[in-house]
């Protein structure tokens, strides 16, 4: 009914209507837009110089006008209105750019681009408000979300070993056309799913809001640097005490705060997270403070260490069998451990959803008062998922040492935590593939752009904000259940 | 004793700007009951629209301190409480009705995206202030060769305080909008039945939440001389630790959380160690929501089954 | 009208026993000083007009709230003694085995319906899981377990009609089947006594016989104490063996139905001095089924 009513009040819009809401619109993106936009600071030494860019700050709210307008326009009930007024508008738009760019100095690429974001975003959201309205699109997106994750969930039996397959012979490809870049993204792009899975265990199972979850992450990370550089244990050696202390750090703080409301405890964590970050910050003698530990031992494999001169007495791995050096080997033999640790985490996730324990997270994610009238022990429950969580974060924290051989407190700052909580949030909580997927979006995607890290950094919030407004529940909000009575077959 | 002195009227000073800030969250948390993780970026800009207003006025010869002051004051809150509203229109309104987690996430996208954005348009670098706008101090006492100072500008920010906070307590408990306000808090389906306009009412107290957090921006640039685009996550966070020690919800409470946060702060760096002090603070949040959950103003509440 | 079944036992064992419960919360007085006994094997209805303090004796006695003063005493047929205002709230599911369901139903949406019922089970199924352990690694004695535990959830489905529905969200289901599902969710847990607060709130006269007909199996066949918060005077009239009568707070009466519908208090209670034309219609109309106007 909503959704009829709201279609109701679009369809009688008229155009001054509709220009008066862009005008509004551009005023107000106007009135944001003056101080921090229209004017500017740059200082040499102690001396501020104020300078003014009202150029490119009428020309960026004449865009939003303009969409705005055009956005309404393609709302309209009209079909026919509709598409000359998106083409008009789109025209307009255009236009604009032409007109208006010699007014534009230096900024003119960035805002070119904005242009074309805001062509593209009214051009989509018009061809999707066209077929539906309001109340209706939101219910139709949750919808879908849900049939979408269902469709993944389905295709999963053979999507996930097309995904390890590919996911196995990838380096060979990198080797081939000898793309070292590649394979550092490969394994980049595996660290993120193995963390993502790990804290799905926290976040989307057990529904408990972690935003430290990089403390683990450094735990595992400082365990391996301390042991490998003090006492001279091995990644293989180490992996075991990393994922240990990782998970006693977890009931550490588990232990006090797990008894508080949502909100309450993504605080904490996070706090704890940036007390975690500024200890090693300052601990000089044993975690090597802002300089970090450097000299880390990196991985060998069994014994063979992946160098073009081996030290006295050992084989590298090259020698061993016999083929010429190339860098490529270790970055590839990294990529396959991580690959390994990612899938264990998958494995373990998978099979713990299933047993009592893994229920009774979903469960306490559910509804944590019954949970506690059917005999369930909140406080033991919850610190069981921490724990276990925190133990695959320590052990993506000794790879991740392993695999820079250097670390220091900058790696392990609240960004990190949000990124993988982003993960795990936008892939769909809960959802093994819906990790994947996210991690190739927010990973894969921006590591492409490097070199604008503010502008990566602008949409990778500007996009938590819209995946959420867009679909609350993630991408792929579907969730299986772990024991079935009837066959599938028979319920569909 | 004089040392300790010294670090007291300090630690007030700070501690007002943790309250000013923690009030934003207290009144969001209270109204619709998330954590609005955008706000410590909000007072950020409220820093940022300051010194730009400062640097026009300069620019327009406008250097009589107390009209500035207050010119800068208008236009931060106004442009600030600007930016809280929108914020509030566009990243949470959408989620009002969908699940709790939906919204704080959103909440961390706008904190992370108006942190490079503010990074973009103004650049990365620390802003000063450069020559300090009040200057000046009153010598209370010496002892032992330590003299205790009080500066007019922390005149000036305490005596601030002092009147926004007794003003927006009159606000909030004789206006129509105060009582709005308490009744979304209490039940928001049936303000709305009632006829409250529910959507005004949480702009609204967003829009104050911005303004306060833009004169606690304010405050922050005049009593440091300095900011950067990364100041609120911290600022964020420790405000956000007060309205808790406080008990959230509570706007007394908000204000004697933020002065606690600033005097443990103030005096764990003069005593302890300066490298610390962020820990200091935590360290309380957790202790504080352990043993009393509620906070120290805050109603004891027993989840009704 | 039909006389209600007897119980099977009339000299049952006492199975709760509530001494002196009072629970304040600041200066409300929500349950002032009751004490009352429920039986095994009896059906023991707890009424009240609203606010009474019906669902705050339940919150007393599943340990989601601590009473500000008073006893309860579980005392298992099979020998034992739990006293219930010293247990931690999930002991108390876990250990004593008191199971209860919410007034307002609380299962878990988003799992399916066979789900809900094996996380009933949680306790005895960590316990053959090897709290995890052997349960990672596939353990047969596990998978028997889980074998038995779906084994009891199709028994109590097929009970109340709902197996074909197992594997959709419970959250899915027609608000009446959810009312039953909370409740053989409960009985999942292989409670001692079961609590129900308002079991029949909302659902259809077809509906509600279905109710009283699996609450007297339970009680028959289960041989376990119930205790039922209820404003349906029907179905309270219809299956209950005692009735506990609670007004602002303070038991107004006590008695076997009968007792209860002739006691004067309790008249005073639901009509106050008011005239009897000017009651509520559903009251009027429990009234006159009753024969009393
Ligand atoms: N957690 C609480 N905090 C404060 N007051 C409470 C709390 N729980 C219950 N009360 C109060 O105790 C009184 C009894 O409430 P209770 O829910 O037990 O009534 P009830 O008999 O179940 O009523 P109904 O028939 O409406 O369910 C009410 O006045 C209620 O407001
Ligand atoms: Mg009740």
């Amino acid at each position: 009914m909503v959704a009829a009513v709201e279609g109701a009040r679009k369809a009688t819009r008229t155009v001054p209507a509709m220009a008066k809401d862009a005008v509004i619109f551009a005023a107000v993106s106007l009135a944001l837009a003056i101080p921090l936009v229209g004017f500017y600071i740059t200082d040499q030494g102690s001396t501020n110089t104020l300078h003014t860019r009202f150029g490119p700050m009428f020309y960026g709210v004449g865009v939003l006008f303009l969409g705005k307008l055009a956005l309404s326009f393609a709302e309209s009930s009209e079909a026919i209105a509709r598409r000359i007024a998106l083409i008009g508008s789109a025209l307009a738009v255009l236009w604009f750019v032409i007109a208006v760019t010699g007014v534009v100095q230096d900024d003119n690429q960035v805002l070119g681009w904005f242009t074309w974001i805001v062509v593209v975003a009214v051009a989509v959201r018009g061809w999707v408000e066209s077929r539906r309205s309001g109340a209706a699109a939101r219910a139709i997106a949750t919808a879908e979300g849900t049939s979408l994750g269902a469709a993944v969930a389905r295709l999963g039996r053979f999507l996930g070993p097309l995904f390890i397959g590919i996911a196995l012979v990838a380096p060979f490809y990198a080797a081939a056309i000898d793309d070292k870049r590649l394979v550092d993204l490969g394994v980049l792009i595996f660290t993120y799913i193995m963390l993502g899975w790990g804290l799905n265990v926290v976040v989307g199972l057990a529904g408990l809001l972690d935003l430290g979850y990089v403390a683990f992450y450094a735990v595992g990370a400082y365990t391996y640097a301390v042991f490998s550089v003090k006492l001279g244990l091995n990644f293989w050696e180490t992996l075991p005490v990393a994922g240990a202390l990782a998970a006693s750090f977890g009931i550490l703080l588990g232990f006090p705060v797990l008894r508080l409301r949502g909100d309450y405890l993504a605080i904490v964590t996070l706090g704890f997270g940036e007390i975690i970050r500024i200890i090693l910050l300052n601990w000089a003698e044993l975690a090597g403070g802002a300089q970090g530990i450097g000299g880390i031992e990196r991985p060998s494999f069994f014994g063979m260490p992946f160098t073009a001169s081996p030290p006295e007495g050992t084989t590298s791995f090259n020698e061993f069998f016999n083929i010429e050096f190339s860098p490529m080997h270790r970055q590839i033999y990294l990529y396959y451990i991580i690959l390994l640790l990612a899938l264990l985490t998958n494995w373990f996730t998978l099979r713990i959803r299933k047993l009592p324990i893994g229920r009774a997270w979903e469960a306490l994610r559910e509804d944590e008062i019954a949970c506690r009238a059917l005999g369930i022990n909140p406080t033991n429950t919850k610190l069981t998922a921490f724990a276990i969580g925190a133990m695959f974060g320590g052990f993506a924290g000794s790879f991740f040492a392993t695999r820079q051989g250097f670390i220091s407190p900058e790696s392990f700052n609240f960004l990190e935590s949000a990124i993988i909580l982003a993960i795990v949030v936008l892939g769909g909580m809960g959802s093994q593939i819906g990790v994947v997927i996210a991690t190739i979006v927010l990973i894969g995607g921006p590591e492409w752009f490097r070199d604008l890290a503010a502008y990566r950094m602008l949409a990778f919030g500007g996009l938590m904000v819209l995946i959420m407004i867009w679909r609350p529940e993630g991408l792929l909000a579907h969730r299986e259940p772990t024991i079935r009575m009837h066959s599938q077959k028979r319920s569909a | 004793m004089a040392y300790f002195l010294q670090q007291l009227i300090n630690g007030v000073v700070l501690g007002s700007i943790f309250g000013l800030i923690a009030i934003g969250y207290t009144m969001v948390y209270g109204i619709i009951g998330m954590v609005n993780f955008a706000h410590g970026d909000i007072f950020m800009i409220g820093g940022f629209v300051t010194i730009i207003t400062f640097l026009v006025l300069g620019a327009i010869g406008l250097t009589w301190a107390p009209l500035a002051l207050l010119l800068m004051l208008v236009i931060a809150m106004g442009f600030t409480a600007l930016h809280g509203w929108a914020v509030e229109r566009v990243a949470y309104r959408p989620l009002r009705t969908s699940n709790r987690l939906a919204p704080l996430i959103s909440a961390i996208g706008m904190s992370i995206f108006l942190q490079n954005y503010v990074q973009i348009i103004q650049g990365a670098r620390n802003k000063a202030l450069g020559t300090p706008l009040i200057s000046g101090s009153i010598q209370l006492m010496e002892r032992d060769g330590f003299a205790v100072q009080i500066t007019y500008m922390q005149i000036v920010i305490v005596v601030l305080t002092i009147v926004l906070m007794v003003g927006f307590t009159m606000l909030i408990s004789n206006t129509a909008l105060g009582r709005n306000q308490r009744a979304c808090e209490q039940d928001m389906r049936m303000a709305r039945l009632l006829g409250v306009d529910v959507d005004r009412t949480i702009s609204l107290t967003f829009v104050m939440g911005a303004a306060l957090a833009a004169v606690a921006g304010m405050v922050w640039l005049l009593y440091y001389g300095i900011i950067d685009f990364y100041v609120g996550f911290l600022a964020g966070i420790k405000a956000f630790s007060a309205a808790v020690l406080g008990g959230i919800g509570s706007l007394p409470g908000a204000m004697l959380g933020g002065l606690l946060i600033g005097l443990i702060e103030v005096f764990w760096s003069a005593y302890f160690s300066v490298e610390y002090k962020d820990v200091a603070a935590f360290a309380i949040l957790v202790l504080a929501l352990v043993f009393r959950p509620t906070g120290l103003l805050g109603k004891p509440e027993i989840e009704k089954v | 009208m039909a006389d209600p079944p007897p119980a099977a036992g009339a000299s049952s064992p006492t199975l709760l026993t509530v001494e002196h419960l009072t629970m304040r919360f600041g200066g409300l007085v929500a349950i002032d000083d009751v004490s009352f006994e429920a039986r095994n094997q009896h059906i023991t209805a707890i009424i009240g007009p609203n606010g009474a303090g019906k669902t705050t004796v339940f919150n007393c006695l599943t340990g989601f709230y601590k009473p500000t003063v008073g006893r309860l005493t579980l005392r298992p047929p099979a020998g034992g003694e739990f006293l219930l205002e010293q247990m931690e709230g999930f002991r108390i599911g876990q250990h004593a085995r008191v199971a209860r369901t919410f007034q307002n139903i609380r299962l878990f949406p988003k799992m399916s319906v066979l789900e809900n019922l094996v996380v009933a089970q949680h306790n005895k199924l960590m316990r053959a899981s090897g709290f995890t352990v052997t349960g990672l690694v596939g353990a047969r004695g596990y998978r028997d377990a889980e074998r038995r535990a779906v084994e009891l959830a199709r028994y109590w489905l097929d009970r109340i009609g709902l197996t074909d529905r197992a594997d959709d969200n419970a959250g899915n289901l027609p608000y009446g089947a959810q009312r039953r599902l909370e409740i053989i969710r409960a009985m999942c847990t292989e409670p001692r006594l079961l609590c129900l607060d308002e079991p029949a709130a909302g659902l259809n006269p077809r509906e509600s016989a279905e109710l009283n007909e699996l609450l007297l199996f339970i009680r028959d066949e289960q041989k376990i104490g119930v205790l039922l918060i209820e404003h349906d005077m029907s179905v309270v009239m219809k299956i209950s063996d005692h009735v506990v009568v609670l007004d602002y707070g303070r038991k107004i009466s006590d008695g076997t139905p009968a007792e209860v519908r002739n006691d004067p208090a309790v008249i005073r209670a639901y009509l106050g001095e008011a005239e009897t034309d000017e009651l509520p219609p559903e009251v009027a109309a429990d009234l006159a089924e009753e024969g009393r106007i």
